[in-house]
């Protein structure tokens, strides 16, 4: 890997747009039961705007930044080699069906321990208007040679 | 009902509960989250790179250990700060499936900005798969 990549940002993504359904789709694949991830009425009534994203639904907002990350000419990453370290989301508010976030990725920090390397990226996500929602942390750990 | 972050006690469990996962969930988490890496559903292409078979995503294990976190609470946007670290995986048996644990203590109470660490132990086959897995509860 190239250590070259610490402090690195990279260009934002296109937007994407939180759609109900999808917050449906996810909220089933990790057996979410919460009806303010589903029924609108609900979500209201515990005043959101709409029904709210589970906590984990932020990477799939990230998953594009990664794929810059992974795609990086000069990175020299191997994806066949990376697993899922760390992971981490901190809000500054909830995910909801109509927001359009974009994400911008940045290199925080690269580490070698004992042949394998470490890289950090920071996904931060914000709003339409520029309002920060969530900031998306990733430890990807790239083996090397066994 | 909302908890009281006055009557919490750290090391007390708020929550406890078991998750079935089946070929099928993985499929299921696939497509909801876009990440069709094959190793999560043939178990040839999780050979080729030394694994016993099939394994769970690690973000849905991560996705779903908070649920129980998130009925809790109440609310999904009382979570708002949730780390994990991946440290065994969770081998999914084409027949019977895999069988994921999770039991939420507090870990820590931040009374000044009424936020609730809870600690998660997420287990599979009697280990743990998660690490320093908390996730921080507003019950402002």
């Amino acid at each position: 890997m190239n250590p070259e990549l610490q402090g690195r940002v990279f260009p934002s993504v296109a937007p994407y747009l939180v759609g109900r359904e999808k917050v449906r789709e996810f909220s089933r694949a990790v057996f979410a039961t919460n009806p303010i991830n589903y029924d609108p009425e609900a979500a209201r009534a515990a005043g959101h705007a709409d029904v709210v994203a589970p906590p984990t639904f932020a990477v799939v907002v990230q998953e594009a930044t990664l794929a810059q990350l992974l795609a990086e000419p000069d990175g020299g990453i191997d994806f066949t080699r990376v697993v899922h370290g760390d992971q981490r989301f901190t809000y500054t508010r909830p995910i909801v069906a109509g927001d359009e976030l974009t994400a911008t990725l940045a290199v925080t920090s690269i580490k070698t321990l004992g042949g394998h390397s470490m890289v950090t990226a920071e996904s931060t996500i914000v709003d339409a208007t520029g309002g920060h929602v969530v900031t998306a942390i990733s430890t990807l750990v790239v083996r090397g040679d066994e | 009902m909302i908890p009281v972050l006055a009557d919490l006690e750290v090391g007390s469990v708020v929550a406890e509960a078991s998750f079935s996962l089946t070929r099928d969930s993985l499929v299921h988490y696939a497509g909801a989250s876009g990440d069709f890496n094959p190793i999560h559903y043939r178990d040839d292409v999780a050979q080729s790179v030394g694994l016993s078979g099939v394994l769970a995503h690690g973000m849905l294990t991560m996705g779903l250990a908070v649920q129980p976190v998130v009925d809790w609470a109440g609310d999904p946007a009382r979570v708002v700060d949730y780390q994990v670290r991946f440290t065994r995986p969770v081998f999914v048996d084409g027949a019977v499936g895999a069988t994921v644990t999770v039991v939420a203590k507090v870990g820590a109470l931040d009374v000044e900005v009424s936020v609730a660490r809870i600690d998660l132990t997420v287990t599979f086959n009697g280990t743990t798969v998660l690490g320093k897995a908390q996730a921080r509860v507003n019950l402002a």
